[in-house]
């Protein structure tokens, strides 16, 4: 071999950089990184597509449809009554929440109206699987970035929430306790008095998961500025309940319309975040938890004598025309187009759940994210499987 | 009361606004005092709908849909599979649209809220099959980003094309599934099969047993 000299030698060295460099520019070959369709965060069978850059993501998009049961369809061949039990099973996680909104328009189409004891605890039923609903996320939330004591602590506190469901309704998960006109049932004794003790510690499950998670450095670290959703992007993509909100945009439709539901009888607060990132949106949903204890401690001590159900005929037929209820449910917006033509059954039900549209917005939102965020940002959304596919 | 009363002027100005946008394109409005409006306009017009009520603030996203409104011709599914079919009784087949009119069997079905000013306003559209039978709307994605999956899954359920949507690949489906599962002549199949044991009894009651609060 030749002798080179010094200077020959260091500018073949920088020739063979720059190949390697150059080598490594042509060779970066972006990646698919396939997500689910099980994966803890997805709560269910989402599959996400990814297409990688390195570590970044440079697009993603989420693969649906694994638990479509075509409820739609379905609603048009049962009987008003029987749809109830189908629509506990859009949001398994807050069934009762599914059932109002149905109900709510079924009796606008008839011209019934519950009587205020009935609308009283339908709120609390509300709010109630509200609370077990969104504390599993909040549990749920630490499972996403490592830390597993959270839900075991929420599975703990939610249990006593689901206890109070099965006390008033019978049933844990599907309560299928609403009817037009009412409710099925009344309070069972001692009930009132269980669920006050039951708020106090759901209070204190909120403390517990701020202090644990919240005030935490790396959950902070992972969540605070990532996933960033303006509040226009946010419109635009019908982001609804805690994901709109944390975007700084106040909208709470127990507030922000008229329904024959308590809440013009309670004292709460609509939070609102203006960061828009995952941080906020699980900030908000704390919040929520906490004013769904106060609501609730609120509405059980004005109950109003009465009846719980109205008089309807026992065979139930709605008459013709259309109608459009929708309710801050635990996951967002959550309303039924119900299209009656003057039968037992409706003619046609559109459903609009929130996380359809919570999650269309992700492969907007997951662009140019890190690989781990993925799972924050979809966690922070929080979407349930049967509310995005029905 | 007079929050309602600004509430249904409300509505009727942001009517009013509408029409002058889109002039002879409103077709159709519908107004129920203190609950909602409902408003039919061209389909060719679709998109300048959403867009000028954009314009007028509604820039939330509610939902985008589809109604067939033909009578199912499996009626309610409740009947035997094995019985003969009834006879035919014209009444049970007439398409009858519901507020708002309209002339054609499919009609998009669309609502955008106004957050600020707490109003919303449902669109309908008539849908008129061209030569080859296909239904044609323009895309709300220009308008609105989220309309995106809402037209993918109308596309697959109700075989509704949308003219600029990217990607109008099925959502739920097998891509090579064959027929549009909510158009009301698709079958239910389960109950094609198998008589439906959740029919409900519709002899009347003993009127003594309750008082007789029958309708």
């Amino acid at each position: 071999m030749t002798m080179l000299s010094e200077r020959q030698q260091l500018s073949y060295i920088a020739a063979q950089a720059a190949d390697a460099r150059l080598n490594v520019e042509l060779e970066t070959e972006g990646m698919t990184l396939n997500i689910g369709p099980q994966h803890p965060a997805t709560h269910g069978t989402l599959r996400i597509i990814a297409r990688l850059d390195g570590e970044q993501v440079v697009w993603a998009e989420p693969v649906a449809g694994y638990m479509h049961r075509g409820y739609e369809k379905l609603t048009e061949v049962r009987t008003y009554p029987q749809v109830t039990a189908l629509i506990n099973r859009i949001d398994w996680l807050g069934s009762f929440a599914n059932e109002v909104p149905f109900i709510l328009a079924a009796e606008q189409l008839m011209e019934v109206e519950a009587p205020p004891r009935a609308q009283h605890i339908r709120t609390i039923l509300f709010e109630l699987s509200r609370i077990a609903n969104v504390s599993l996320f909040l549990g749920d939330l630490g499972v996403q970035m490592g830390a597993v004591t959270p839900v075991f602590m929420a599975f703990r506190d939610r249990e006593y929430v689901l206890n109070l469901i099965e006390g008033a309704t019978g049933g844990r998960f599907h309560p299928n306790f609403d009817r037009i006109g009412g409710l099925k049932d009344d309070l069972p004794k001692g009930w009132i008095d269980e669920t006050r003790q039951v708020m106090k510690k759901l209070r204190n499950f909120c403390d517990e998961i701020e202090d644990l998670l919240f005030g935490n450095e790396i959950f902070q670290s992972r969540t605070r500025g990532i996933g960033v959703i303006p509040a226009e992007v946010a419109k635009e993509y019908g982001l609804s309940g805690a994901n709109l909100r944390a975007s700084g945009v106040d909208w709470d439709l127990r507030r922000d319309q008229k329904l024959p539901l308590a809440y013009d009888k309670v004292d709460f607060r609509v939070w609102t975040h203006p960061d828009g990132d995952s941080w906020a949106r699980c900030w908000i949903r704390l919040q929520e938890v906490r004013e769904a204890t106060k609501i609730v401690d609120q509405l059980i001590e004005t109950i109003p004598a009465g009846p719980v159900m109205a008089k309807v005929p026992r065979i139930i037929k709605v008459p013709e025309g259309e109608a459009w209820v929708s309710t801050e449910n635990p996951l967002g917006e959550m309303g039924y187009y119900v299209v009656s033509k003057g039968d037992l059954g409706p003619f046609r039900v559109k459903i609009r759940s929130a996380s359809f549209n919570n999650i269309s917005i992700t492969p907007w939102v997951l662009k140019g994210v890190y690989v781990p965020d993925i799972i924050t940002i979809l966690a922070s959304l929080y979407f349930i499987l049967g509310d995005i596919d029905r | 009361m007079g929050a309602v009363q600004l509430s249904d002027t409300l509505r009727e100005s942001v009517v009013e606004r509408l029409r002058a946008d889109l002039g002879d394109d409103v077709l159709d409005v519908h107004l129920m005092s203190e609950v909602d409006v409902w408003v039919r306009v061209s389909v060719d017009a679709w998109r300048r709908a959403g867009q000028a009520l954009r314009d007028q603030g509604f820039d939330y996203f509610c939902f985008l849909s589809a109604i067939d409104w033909m009578p199912s011709p499996y009626g309610r599914g409740e009947d035997d599979p094995s019985a003969e079919p009834a006879e035919d009784d014209p009444s049970a087949s007439e398409i009858r649209q519901g507020y708002a009119g309209g002339e054609s069997r499919f009609q998009l079905l669309a609502r955008v809220n106004d957050i600020r000013r707490h109003v919303a306003v449902t669109l309908k559209a008539d849908l008129v099959p061209d030569a080859d039978g296909v239904m044609t709307a323009p895309s709300w994605i220009a308008v609105h980003a989220g309309a995106n999956w809402h037209e993918r899954e109308t596309h697959e359920m109700f075989g509704i094309h949308f003219d600029g949507h990217p990607d109008l690949r099925n959502m739920y489906l097998p891509g090579d599934f064959e027929g549009f599962p909510l158009r009301k002549d698709f079958p239910l199949l389960a109950r094609m099969v198998k008589p439906w044991p959740g029919i409900v009894d519709v002899e009347p009651m003993p009127a003594a047993a309750d008082g007789g609060d029958e309708s």
